[in-house]
């Protein structure tokens, strides 16, 4: 609510110098895949036949404020009925109708056909981030907003991919039929790549489904379709499709990284960090995944999501704090963080959370504490 | 109004005027009163709405965030929709029925004037509750005016308790105007007017009124199980607990899509008054017209999921919603080719009303049209919850149904106030109107095809410029607004005088009472030819 800067009082020269390099598009893309080709076909015939028609009514209709106004003296005729007339005029749109389902039935049909899929990826929606996990190989992660606070708030110049860049995309290959598993942790979002034709609601306790088959290599994105809460218009979706030669090669560096890392952890567990290690991280760590509720000082927002400055779960038991941090608190916006980050995450955060703002408990936690509340890590 | 009787406990005088001051508006069950009332609240509501869009333009002007935080922002949105919906056109509509309805099917007043006072009276709370929500810690409603589930519930701040029973008391308020609009139709029109002779402002608020009767308790239903789900431990929109967050869309649009008619079946039944008088020529095709708005109004009942093609329903689902909504535009079409037939070869004059009835037709065509696009399921896959969407509610609700309100309102006025309007100064309320109308929404269209979600604070840099000329639209429309307020206080104030029929060509019982209409109207039944 508080007014931040007056910068937007400066008008449009500085807005031209704002624009990106990516062009100002009017229409419908027409995407790249068969299905957005086909999607952006029916909106182009329905469009010009509401076009023909919208030039026909309102031609006739301007004809009589032109030609039939009193002021040239116009006497008024008489008739004000024929039944022929308005049959006429209901069996045409009718017709023209008809003749519109018949493509889009055949497209519908095709876009609900998930069988056969080459690669099954499960997209889950969180408050404010998605999460990809890749059926047929050992590999999932979170997918959150790359474009840092101070070009939101207007603090450096934007970037040229301003809220639709993410630190990891997903990766999908080319020419193969790629489903999508759609749901959500919380409330409902709603995956939407417009050069796919795909959006698809992520239900909490249900799951969508959709596909897509990309023809050519690239980088497309996309952003949540469905009011999701604070930060709906800060969670996109940036998808780079592959040669699947390329793909699977980059899949193999994935695993074999994501395998490292977790034998990184167990070998985390013998070992201690500063608490000035633990602050550094701890400060990155919370202002990425916790700043958006909690704020950057910690204050939170009143009646909305509670500050942790000076609060009990902060100032308390550490135990109940990590808890809290790896469990989330069901029937709240508080989600369950262990599965989210890695142990020397969690355990900076929680350092840091008992220790910024004028907390300083001077409590140091370490990753082996955290790993006693993973229940099924 | 004119001459108030001091002996007011005097019942031997039969023709006594209304009472003074404050307790005048508080106690009256006169219709033309509670009109006056409920008009007044809508364009209070109007431009309150109205600022809270002024403060969603303004963050949108330039990308980043500038004046206002994202949640902040979902509360305008929200409110905004709210306020515009059951605070603006609504009450509006039904201020044109008080005032009008009985006037033209030659009854003395409403049949139940003592809950006529009730649901205008019950309305103020019910918005004076959701504006104060804002004030509360935490802020006000957030989760959108369709407060889907589990945002809504689970997720929403505590205002939500709030929000809940200030939408009941606006439900309760349109069942209890329906009532009465039905009621009076049914059972107050004057001898020999028959059904097939009623003016069509009148048919269509009948059908709208059963519209109202239909859905109101539907919503009602809806905003009891977010209050419970949220409040009370059930777990009808979580499935955790056995529910299923998509039947909140369900339910809520089984009441939103009726809804939509409910704010565009009246508009059609003004335009179908104002149009014939200002052609000097008789509506075209009266008995089909009748016809389109009830088959529009049952239609509606079977469309609702064309809001939620992308929740993921069933294929048949998918298609039958998408063929019954392709349907709709069939006898909407009828009304328009209608409306065009009547003023073909008549004697067209365009004084103010009529100048906004022919934008309304002509721009709530357009949006007709986009939504006919938006039935193509298919296409809808990319248009929802875009921009596009936005452009298309705003073309029916704006130019629509508050041009018709603001065309019956100039038309009305002068049998309302006595006096004519100042034609020079509407005139340019409706050009100014007119050309910032179409900056404001017309690229709107543009900005979501090329792929603006809607309920954003913030976009990506490719949608800046446009979004800079659409808030410049925003902010233009609505100062041009004030303009109506100076023409409606002028009226008010005075005037030429208007004569009993006000305008050459129009035809009807209002147009018989002399101008201003005296406090009481037809106390003995007017024959009907």
């Amino acid at each position: 609510m508080a007014t931040k800067q007056v910068s937007w009082l400066i008008p449009a020269a500085v807005l031209s110098g704002n624009t990106s390099a990516e062009e100002m598009r009017l229409n419908m893309t027409q995407g790249v895949t068969d299905i957005s080709a086909s999607v952006y076909n029916l909106h182009m015939i329905i469009f010009y036949i509401c076009c023909v028609i919208g030039i026909v009514v309102f031609g006739i209709m301007f004809w009589s404020i032109i030609h039939h106004r009193k002021s040239k003296g116009a006497k008024p005729a008489n008739f004000h009925e024929s039944t022929k007339v308005e049959i006429l005029w209901t069996a045409i749109p009718f017709v023209i109708l008809i003749a519109m389902a018949f493509p889009a039935t055949k497209t519908l049909i095709e876009m609900e056909d998930t069988t056969d899929a080459d690669l099954t990826v499960q997209v889950t929606g969180s408050q404010w981030k998605w999460h990809y996990r890749y059926f047929e190989h050992d590999l999932d992660y979170y997918s959150l907003l790359a474009t840092p606070q101070s070009e939101i708030h207007n603090k450096i110049a934007k970037s040229a991919n301003y809220l639709l860049e993410v630190d990891r995309p997903l990766v999908i290959p080319t020419g193969q039929k790629v489903r999508f598993l759609i749901t959500s942790d919380d409330v409902i979002h709603s995956w939407w790549v417009p050069e796919f034709a795909i959006k698809k609601d992520a239900n909490p306790g249900f799951i969508n489904e959709a596909w897509t088959r990309v023809n050519e290599p690239g980088i497309y994105r996309g952003q949540c379709a469905e009011l999701c809460g604070k930060d709906h218009g800060f969670m996109p979706i940036v998808v780079i499709a592959k040669e699947p030669a390329e793909f699977n090669k980059w899949m193999a560096e994935q695993t074999e990284i994501a395998k490292n890392a977790k034998a990184e952890e167990q070998k985390l567990l013998s070992m201690n960090m500063s608490m000035e290690e633990l602050m550094t991280l701890g400060e990155k760590v919370y202002n990425a995944n916790c700043a958006a509720c909690h704020q950057q000082n910690g204050q939170g927002i009143p009646g909305v999501f509670p500050g942790l400055k000076d609060s009990a779960i902060a100032l308390g038991d550490v135990k109940e704090h990590i808890n809290i941090v790896v469990n989330g608190k069901a029937g709240t916006a508080m989600q369950a963080f262990g599965k989210q980050l890695a142990l020397k995450d969690l355990a900076a955060i929680v350092t840091y959370e008992r220790n910024a703002w004028g907390n300083n408990t001077g409590d140091v936690v370490q990753a082996a504490a955290i790993n006693e509340f993973l229940v099924d890590k | 109004m004119s001459t108030t009787n001091s002996n007011a406990d005097n019942h031997a005088e039969e023709h006594h005027g209304a009472p003074s001051g404050i307790m005048r508006w508080l106690l009256t069950t006169n219709h033309k009163d509670i009109g006056s009332l409920y008009l007044l609240f809508s364009l209070l509501m109007f431009f309150i709405g109205g600022a809270m869009a002024m403060v969603i333009r303004a963050e949108l002007f330039q990308p980043g965030l500038q004046i206002v935080e994202p949640d902040f922002f979902n509360q305008m949105t929200t409110v905004h929709g709210l306020i515009m919906v059951f605070g603006a056109v609504m009450p509006a509509f039904v201020g044109l029925a008080n005032w009008m309805v009985p006037m033209m099917i030659g009854a003395p007043d409403m049949a139940l004037p003592r809950m006529n006072n009730w649901s205008f009276w019950i309305l103020p709370f019910a918005f004076l509750i959701l504006l104060m929500s804002l004030f509360m810690e935490g802020g006000g409603p957030n989760f959108g005016w369709t407060f889907y589930a589990p945002l809504s519930t689970t997720y929403s701040n505590d205002s939500t308790a709030l929000f809940v029973f200030s939408v009941h008391i606006m439900g309760i308020s349109s069942i209890m105007g329906a009532i009465n609009v039905i009621v009076t139709i049914f059972n107050l029109r004057a001898p020999g007017m028959t059904f097939m002779k009623m003016p069509l402002f009148v048919w269509t608020w009948l059908i709208t009124a059963f519209l109202l009767i239909a859905v109101m308790p539907v919503l009602a239903g809806a905003v009891t199980m977010v209050l419970t789900d949220k409040y009370f431990a059930t777990s009808f929109f979580d499935a955790a607990g056995g529910g299923d967050p998509v039947m909140f869309q369900h339910i809520f649009w089984f009441f939103g899509h009726p809804e939509v008619y409910i704010m565009i079946l009246p508009a059609f039944g003004i335009i179908s008054q104002i149009v014939p008088t200002f052609s000097r020529k008789k509506l075209f095709g009266y008995s089909s017209m009748v016809y389109a708005t009830a088959s529009i109004a049952l239609l509606s009942f079977l469309v609702w999921a064309h809001h939620m093609f992308t929740t993921g329903m069933p294929l048949a689902g998918e298609l039958f919603f998408m063929y019954c909504t392709m349907l709709i535009s069939v006898p909407t079409g009828v009304k328009i080719f209608n409306w065009v037939a009547t003023m073909w070869r008549g004697s067209l004059t365009f004084e103010v009303p009529m100048m906004f009835s022919i934008a309304f037709i002509v721009l709530f065509t357009i949006g007709g049209f986009s939504g006919l696009m938006l039935a193509i399921t298919p296409a809808d896959f990319q248009y929802h919850d875009t921009y596009f969407v936005v452009a298309h509610f705003h073309y029916v609700l704006v130019t629509g149904a508050i041009f018709s309100i603001m065309a019956g309102a100039y038309y009305w006025l002068p049998k309302w106030t006595g006096n004519m309007f100042d034609e020079k100064l509407a005139k340019t309320h409706f050009w100014l109107s007119l050309v910032s109308v179409n900056v404001l929404f017309f690229p709107m269209h543009f900005v979501g095809l090329a792929g603006m979600p809607r309920r954003i604070p913030d976009y990506a840099l490719q949608f800046a410029d446009f979004n800079a000329v659409i808030s410049i639209g925003g902010f233009a429309f609505g100062l041009s607004q004030l303009l109506f307020v100076a023409v409606v206080y002028k009226c008010i104030k005075g005037g030429e005088k208007a004569t009993a029929q006000v305008w050459e060509g129009a035809e009807g019982l209002e147009w018989e009472v002399p101008s201003p209409a005296p406090y009481h109207t037809f106390e003995t039944p007017p024959t009907i030819k």
